[in-house]
């Protein structure tokens, strides 16, 4: 491994710079922030799973003391359905209707209209005051349900095969030749699974301030994953230029993908444009989990053929994937990673984006590949048990390398995954001995990261310390590590950088946080700002000693004459150097934009054991190893909560969180006490391996991190559970109820015994 | 806009008069850890609350002059935790008050607003009906003692009478040999609502089970005296054949429904399980004492 030991702050546990503020509660998250003459925002919203709005009257509302503005969809620019507008990875036609139903309510919570008066309360009885009149229709919330022949249709002007469908979508990756793959395989494992969707499970609820000038100059403060993704939503959904809208990003308390999309500032926007009153929304926790995220559920079926010898010769997948009411599921995570760690001949991976009456979906940690690694990696599982290989084995016989070239269409450069392999083959856990009701599963995962536009600006102050704004909000350490890469450029202790993230107007755009990109994309800006900053420091040390900038060197936070005139001057500090700014040549800091580029994908190998209750069909997990080839840890500390997190995240999918429907087609468990993430005492310490394979394409060599750890999750726990029983659950979660259900079969305990 | 009261009177009877005179409307505050959560979901709308931390009857614990315990309704979780002799004396109904809620809610919660919020669910009530312990009720009426089985009515409901607040739990004496225990079913190890419980108070002299009683709860509209289960026990060694019996007769007398926190099928085996996993622990117990 090519791991960089002399660095000074690069790899250093540093303090976070967010940390006292948090723990002293100074944070301000964006429920915390207040202004003069503010008023409460509150959303109507759907009781059905499916009606057509007839009619919406609004007068009783509007004429209930307190109440000071309405809106409803009559207020939020149209976007007809037959033209895309694509804004990231939402397409405006759905995003209109999803903030506020149009044409039809298309699950419960769907916002029908939102009111804003002088108290919380008012604007919540007000709601009540409105009438709508609503045509209720036969409606769907299962996969099985949206795709049958008769199903009753969400959108009649989506079609699939020439016919009005609920399947919005198809996606399909392929290499080689299928069917000539499976001709070749001399052992073919397929099986079939499903998942059920996930929320995010991010404890702040959405939350927004808006002020509207009677310019209609507006400022939004809002907890979201993308400042500049909050800013252009508004200004497309209420006809507000960009240049007219500031963002500020306040503390994000989580996000995990779920706050890549907007819900209430568009509606607060127009509230407070029409009140002339700055709004204030906040969603109660019942809110967030009808009526945002989650996650999709899926179903899917996995065929893998081999070479008795283990070679994989074949794999296909077909992955239907749950979109909510509005297209866009995250098939191409499912159908692009899934198959990715291996080098495979013949690969068809097909996904279907599936309409039903539930809340549209939102990004979630590696969004689809999860979904797709559960039903690769159980059947992996299978195939090695019917080779009699070891798991590991299996997987590092068709392991991908430099040159595999994925069948979603790049050639990799060089990747850590066999280092991963490798690390949890050696790792004392894999062979640890295992007790009564105890099982072991492995399980990989690949996730593609990214890159694309960011913006930094660093500035040197008058005291010689170093501001650095970025255009970022920092779910998982982003300002701890730029702080870390800033000092070790400028050779300077990292407690003199402050780095903060700015609004969309004090910083250029900058692509919001997703994909695993923060890091990788900001470390590049900031290098290349600050690589400037050094060469306008080595400019001005050569002034000074009247000598040829070319020989002055940056050393130790210093400027130093070299050859020719090394050891002739007394080294100028940055301080000296931002003392004398005023008369050699003014300010001192730089700024870089740019769409990066080189972000490569990131793999992770796990470990997973589980104890499994007979009686009561509980399963813990007792120990758990992730190991991960994380380019190169800026902040190791991040980046084993990263790994950790997702981890958790991917325990709670396996073994608890569902969302109940109940009869009516609504979700009966809108609360953490029964959609149940798992809580600190469900789990064990959960070790991490940070396997080091400096990206090639980073001036650091930072990968992304924060989503691969979810992608093994549940495959690794449900071969851990095969492993303890002998038997294979196909369907998430694998809760007591159905674990119990499972013990009956007969075979279970003697393969305990 | 309906306005809100809030009383915090020193003596029950002052309590007593303000909530029998506004009748439904009242809503009695101990802890306030399910009451407060229920006004802020919008599923109450009370008219006044009468908190009654402030009546020194309702925040006590005595040791009675038979060598029993007398508790007031609003003891939090945490006080009668840090009580010298109460967790010695009663192990399981200690166990099960301080499963209500996280270490923060046990702050406040008290096995009287448990046991008031009339949910089968709730952790300290199936232990408190294996103790056989009684319920001190005042009213407008005066004074009355009841079972603490004979409280709940169905989900959400109690028989209490109009105007009534409920004011301590007694529990008897110990003799020796004698001790209980407290096992629920949730999925996750903490924060969570029972799927089932039960509450297990045995004696057991000689090796033989001389007295028992089994409080099952979240299998029935309300927490369950299962006393067939309790004869299986009485009389045996607590032997395989007599916890079968027990067991049997526990998952016998569940009514269980189908909902978001588990099935009919799931609560019924898991009865006849935690009960044997309850003797176990109880009998543990009662044979140190």
């Amino acid at each position: 491994m090519n791991v960089i030991s002399n660095n000074k702050w690069i790899g250093q546990r540093t303090i976070r710079p967010d940390g006292a503020d948090k723990v002293t509660g100074r944070a301000a998250f964006a429920a915390d922030t207040n202004m003069p003459g503010m008023i409460w925002g509150k959303v109507l919203r759907s009781p059905h799973p499916h009606a057509r709005i007839k009619s919406i009257d609004t007068s009783k509302a509007e004429a209930l003391p307190g109440v000071k503005a309405v809106v409803s969809a009559r207020d939020i620019v149209d976007f007809p359905v037959d033209k895309s507008v694509m804004l990231g990875i939402q397409d405006m036609r759905w995003m209109c209707r999803n903030v506020m139903a149009r044409e039809k309510a298309l699950f419960p919570g769907h916002p029908i209209a939102a009111v804003a008066a002088t108290t919380e309360a008012i604007a919540a009885h007000a709601c009540e005051l409105i009438e709508v009149d609503y045509e209720v229709l036969p409606w769907s919330i299962e996969i099985d349900d949206a795709i049958r022949p008769d199903a009753p249709i969400l959108h009649d002007f989506l079609t699939f095969e020439g016919k009005p469908s609920n399947i919005a979508g198809k996606l399909e990756v392929k290499k080689g030749d299928i069917e000539q793959g499976f001709r070749e395989a001399e052992v073919v494992i397929e099986r079939s699974f499903s998942t059920r969707p996930v929320h995010q499970g991010y404890i702040e609820p959405h939350a927004c301030l808006v002020s509207v000038g009677a310019d209609n100059k507006t400022t939004i403060w809002s907890s979201s994953q993308g400042q500049f993704m909050v800013r252009a939503m508004t200004a497309y959904l209420t006809g507000i230029p960009q240049s007219d809208i500031r963002a500020i990003p306040a503390e994000i308390g989580g996000g995990f993908g779920g706050k890549t999309i907007v819900y209430l500032e568009p509606l607060a926007t127009l509230l407070a444009k029409k009140s002339g009153r700055p709004v204030k929304m906040v969603m109660t926790r019942e809110e967030v989990m009808r009526a945002t995220g989650p996650t999709s559920g899926s179903k899917s079926t996995v065929k893998i053929g081999a070479k008795k010898d283990g070679t994989i010769v074949a794999a296909q997948g077909t992955f239907w994937l749950q979109a909510g009411a509005l297209p866009g599921s995250p098939i191409r995570g499912a159908v692009g990673c899934s198959f990715s760690p291996y080098d495979i001949p013949h690969v068809l991976a097909v996904g279907f984006d599936v309409l039903s009456n539930r809340s549209k979906v939102a990004a979630y940690r590696a969004p689809g590949a999860p979904i797709g690694a559960y039903a690769v990696e159980c059947v992996l599982d299978e195939l090695a048990e019917a080779l009699r290989m070891d798991p590991l084995e299996l997987r590092l016989k068709n392991a991908a390398k430099q040159g595999t070239k994925a069948a979603f269409g790049p050639v990799f450069p060089r990747i850590g995954y066999i280092e991963t392999l490798e690390a949890a083959k050696a790792h004392p856990h894999y062979t640890a001995p295992l007790g009564k009701w105890q099982g072991r599963g492995v399980a990989s995962g690949f996730w593609f990261n990214a890159g694309g536009e960011s913006s930094a600006q660093v500035n040197i102050t008058e005291d010689g310390n170093v501001v650095v704004t970025t255009g970022h909000p920092d779910v998982g350490g982003s300002r701890a590590a730029i702080a870390n890469i800033c000092a070790e450029l400028l050779g300077i202790d990292y407690k003199r950088v402050s780095v903060l993230i700015g609004d969309t107007a004090t910083i250029g755009f900058s692509n919001l946080t997703g994909g695993s990109r923060v890091l990788f994309a900001s470390a590049i800006v900031v290098t290349q700002s600050t690589d400037k900053i050094i060469t306008t420091l080595r400019e001005r040390a050569a002034k000074i000693w009247e000598i040829d900038p070319e020989a002055v060197k940056w050393e130790n936070g210093a400027a130093h004459p070299a050859s020719p005139n090394a050891g002739q001057f007394e080294p100028l500090t940055l301080a000296e150097l931002a003392a004398k700014a005023p008369v050699m040549g003014g300010p001192i800091g730089a700024g870089v934009q740019l769409n990066t580029e080189g972000a490569e994908g990131g793999f992770g190998t796990h470990i997973c054991d589980v104890e499994v209750d007979p009686e009561l069909g509980i399963v813990r997990v007792i120990r758990y190893t992730a190991v991960q080839d994380v380019g190169r840890a800026i902040h190791p500390g991040y980046v084993e909560g990263q790994i950790q997190g997702g981890v958790a995240q991917g325990i709670g999918w396996a073994l608890n969180e569902e969302y109940i429907y109940n009869k009516s087609g609504k979700v009966d468990n809108p609360g953490f006490l029964d959609y149940r993430m798992p809580v600190c005492s469900d789990l064990p310490m959960l070790d991490t391996v940070m396997v080091e394979v400096p990206n090639p394409k980073h001036p650091q060599g930072v990968k992304g991190v924060g989503e691969v750890p979810l992608v093994p999750v549940m495959a690794a726990v449900a071969n851990a559970i095969h492993n303890a029983l002998g038997k294979r659950f196909y369907s998430l979660p694998m809760s007591p109820p159905v674990v119990l259900e499972g013990m009956e079969d007969p075979e279970i305990r003697q393969a305990a015994e | 806009m309906s306005e809100l009261r809030y009383l915090a009177p020193h003596t029950l009877d002052e309590a007593i008069a303000a909530f029998a005179a506004a009748g439904s409307a009242a809503r009695i505050l101990a802890g306030g850890t399910d009451l407060l959560v229920q006004m802020r979901s919008g599923a109450v709308k009370p008219g006044l609350i009468v908190d009654i931390k402030k009546i020194a009857e309702m925040t006590a614990i005595e040791q009675t002059a038979d060598g029993g315990f007398r508790i007031g309704a609003a003891v939090p979780g945490a006080v009668l935790s840090e009580h010298p002799r109460f967790g010695r004396a009663w192990p399981g109904v200690l166990e099960a008050v301080n499963l209500i809620g996280s270490t923060q809610v046990q702050g406040r919660a008290s096995a009287g607003g448990n046991l008031c919020n009339g949910s089968p669910a709730g952790d300290s009530v199936p232990a408190l009906v294996a103790a056989g312990a009684m319920v001190t009720l005042q009213g407008p009426n005066g004074r009355r003692e009841i079972k603490v089985e004979d409280i709940p009515a169905g989900p959400g409901r109690t028989n209490l009478l109009p105007g009534e607040i409920l004011v301590s739990f007694t529990l008897p004496p110990r003799p020796k040999g004698a001790s209980d225990a407290y096992l629920r079913m949730i999925p996750r190890t903490e924060m969570d609502i029972a799927v089932v419980g039960v509450g297990v108070n045995l004696t057991i002299k000689d090796g033989v089970c001389t007295a028992a009683r089994v409080g099952l709860g979240a299998v029935a509209p309300t927490v369950l005296l299962v006393e067939a289960a309790a004869k299986a026990l009485i009389g045996s060694k607590l032997d395989d054949a007599a916890l079968k019996a027990a067991a049997s007769a526990c998952s016998a007398a569940c009514r269980p429904i189908d909902d978001k926190r588990g099935t009919i099928v799931y609560r019924t085996k898991v009865a006849g399980v935690l009960l044997k996993r309850t003797v176990a622990i109880a009998a543990a117990r009662a044979r140190e004492n």
